[in-house]
């Protein structure tokens, strides 16, 4: 993983190696905090919060601060259960998103992951539309040992090639299948509703056990709205959060967390095969707050 | 967005009482100016610019710079819309071509921000405009990142030079040089260079990035970035501009709802034009910026403005 320049506990070290709260920790805290994009809400949000148990407490010491700090921002995180439910046989996991926020990559590192513990996968090319979206999919299916169902012809509906992988699923006995979709925009009425198709053509077949809405972690206040709209049309389950090698902070999916209340169920932290892992609200906070 | 009420609806509000009034207080101008950067950072504008942005409009709303024919309330609105507009820069920026073809155009930025869709963009728009361009598939990282320019070389009619396969195999820097002996023998007369997708802090890609730069010197070097993007833009944005240096901006996916604060954040803090928007997956779906326009979107001042014009 490429080294984290920007932290957000670069950015806070400052006020923490001086000897006192003064006033000037408070606006660093603010700055620290709307530079990791939670957006001017949350921030002002979180150090009133802050500023009421720095009273309550009657300290002085940024070390104090520090950790209340961490401590407030691993409790909201941890409010929602980031557990991957994937039981049903087969599971059916539809993965959703804006243009370009890793959603082919993840879904080839998460069938990875999931081939590590011997389950069967198979990925359901579902993009029928971005330029060799197919032959992206079928690169990382190669990669991870899972099997990839292709269209039959080219612009084929991606409802029907989600319909057919989960054929494949059912017939063959793979366990996990992993359902590409093509980027779009939450505005976009249309690509939305053809999403909601995909959603009720594979329950057809099977319930889906998780839909993933993959957000980009360089995203700002924008990410709540496309949360709001993925929820309306694809009833998403969790979220993916992607690109956190590098130096934005994705503070944003604090407070889509709390108006949506879904949890964060993995993270993407880099283009290799390797670079994911599971949601651990103490670890983010940690890498947030140092 | 919707969740907290438009800059234009909570200004138009702080006004009904600024309106009355005759000339601006300071207290007045301060209640606006909280208003204006609150609406900048939900807008994604950095804090720092958003800092020195609000410290000129309190500046130039107190000073005794006054417009006969406006209250005090549009006579913010309109310094605020001036100050957007000068940062964005006044003027369109077009193309820089160079004297002796090829031109060679280079695009940059992080991953999945649009290069490769632009680069197919790029070559429909210059063949219909009477060039012969060529593409150049110098991502070779990517999975299928070659195929896929391929493809949207096919789509835009323009042929793409792509020798090596990529998914990790092939010298970027090598197939660029390449690319631009190639076109000069077979007289294309821009050459589009497609890169992987970077970090800033990738420091190894990133000299890759300036290597390819070196190796065929090009006329520009488009800095692609996502309207989405949050206060993140200025690092990555200050990042490339030490790592590569890039002659000008391209902001993409304006076909959402972002407000794109980053176009304001990037032209304050690189001082480089933003020169085409990209609005949607088609490759007709690109435009010169009209920095106007993009004041306006920033915050959502169209309803503000139009209460000016009927003053
Ligand atoms: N650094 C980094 N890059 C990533 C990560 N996840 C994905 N990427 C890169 O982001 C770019 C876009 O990834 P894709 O998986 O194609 O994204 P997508 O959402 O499927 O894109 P569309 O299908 O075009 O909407 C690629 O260059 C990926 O290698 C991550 O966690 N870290
Ligand atoms: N809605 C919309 N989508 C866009 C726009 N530009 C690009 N896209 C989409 O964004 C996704 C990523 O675009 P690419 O052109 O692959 O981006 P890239 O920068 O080449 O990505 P990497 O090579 O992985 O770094 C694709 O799904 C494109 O169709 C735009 O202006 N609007
Ligand atoms: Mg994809
Ligand atoms: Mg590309």
């Amino acid at each position: 993983m490429a080294e984290r320049s920007w932290s957000l506990a670069g950015a806070l070290r400052g006020m923490f190696v001086k000897p006192t709260i003064d006033e000037q920790t408070w606006d660093d805290l603010e700055t620290a905090l709307i530079t990791a994009d939670f957006g001017p809400a949350v921030t002002e949000a979180i150090v009133e919060e802050l500023r009421a148990k720095v009273d309550k407490y009657r300290t002085t010491d940024p070390a104090d601060l520090q950790r209340m700090l961490r401590e407030t921002i691993e409790e909201r995180l941890a409010r929602f259960d980031p557990t991957l439910h994937l039981s049903e046989r087969p599971a059916v996991v539809l993965v959703v998103g804006v243009n370009g926020v890793g959603k082919t990559t993840t879904i080839g590192k998460f069938a990875r992951f999931l081939r590590g513990y011997d389950r069967s996968v198979v990925v359901g090319a579902a993009d029928t539309f971005r330029a060799a979206a197919v032959e992206q999919l079928a690169t990382w299916a190669q990669r991870a040992g899972a099997e990839i169902v292709r269209p039959q012809q080219e612009r084929q509906d991606p409802a029907s090639v989600a319909f057919q992988t989960v054929e494949y699923a059912k017939n063959t006995g793979t366990e996990i299948v992993i359902i590409d979709t093509a980027g779009r925009l939450h505005t976009k009425g249309g690509l939305m509703d053809e999403l909601s198709k995909i959603k009720r053509v594979v329950e057809k077949q099977a319930p889906i056990a998780e839909v993933l809405l993959v957000l980009d972690a360089t995203t700002g206040q924008n990410g709540l709205a496309q949360a709001q709209a993925f929820i309306e049309h694809a009833g998403v389950t969790g979220l993916v959060l992607t690109k956190l090698d590098g130096s934005a902070k994705g503070g944003f999916v604090l407070s889509v967390q709390e108006r949506t209340g879904l949890p964060i169920k993995l993270v993407g932290q880099g283009e290799g095969v390797g670079d994911l892992t599971g949601f651990t609200p103490h670890v983010f906070a940690q890498q947030l707050v140092g | 967005m919707a969740t907290f009420g438009s800059l234009s609806d909570r200004l138009t509000e702080t006004f009904k009482n600024l309106r009355t009034k005759g000339k601006l207080s300071a207290s007045d101008v301060d209640g606006t100016v909280r208003e204006i950067r609150r609406a900048l950072l939900d807008a994604d504008v950095s804090l720092d610019v958003v800092k020195q942005f609000t410290a000129t409009v309190r500046e130039r709303a107190l000073s005794d710079e006054v417009n006969q024919a406006l209250n005090p309330a549009q006579q913010v609105v309109q310094i605020v819309n001036e100050e957007l507009i000068g940062i964005l820069g006044g003027q369109q920026r077009r193309l820089e071509f160079a004297k002796n073809p090829p031109t060679v155009i280079m695009l940059a930025g992080l991953q999945g921000a649009g290069k490769t869709t632009l680069a197919g963009k790029l070559a429909k728009w210059l063949k219909k405009d009477g060039h012969t361009p060529m593409l150049v598939a110098a991502d070779l990282q990517r999975p299928n990142a070659v195929t896929q320019l391929q493809v949207v070389g096919e789509q835009a009619g323009v042929p793409v030079f792509a020798p090596e396969p990529g998914n990790g195999v092939g010298n970027p820097v090598k197939v660029a040089k390449d690319a631009v002996k190639q076109a000069e023998r077979q007289q294309y007369d821009v050459v589009v260079i497609d890169t992987a997708g970077r970090l800033g802090i990738d420091a190894e890609l990133m000299k890759q990035a300036s290597d390819i730069r070196k190796a065929t010197n090009p006329d520009e070097v488009l800095f692609v970035i996502d309207a989405m993007i949050g206060q993140d833009a200025v690092n990555t944005a200050k990042a490339f501009q030490e790592g590569v240096d890039f002659t000008g901006v391209v902001l993409t996916k304006l076909d959402g709802d972002a407000r794109g604060g980053a176009a304001l954040s990037i032209a304050s803090v690189t001082g480089r034009p933003i020169i085409f928007a990209s609005t949607g997956e088609g490759l007709d779906d690109f435009e010169p910026f009209h920095p106007d326009r993009m004041a306006s979107r920033i915050l959502d001042l169209g309803d503000v403005l139009t209460l000016i014009e009927q003053a």
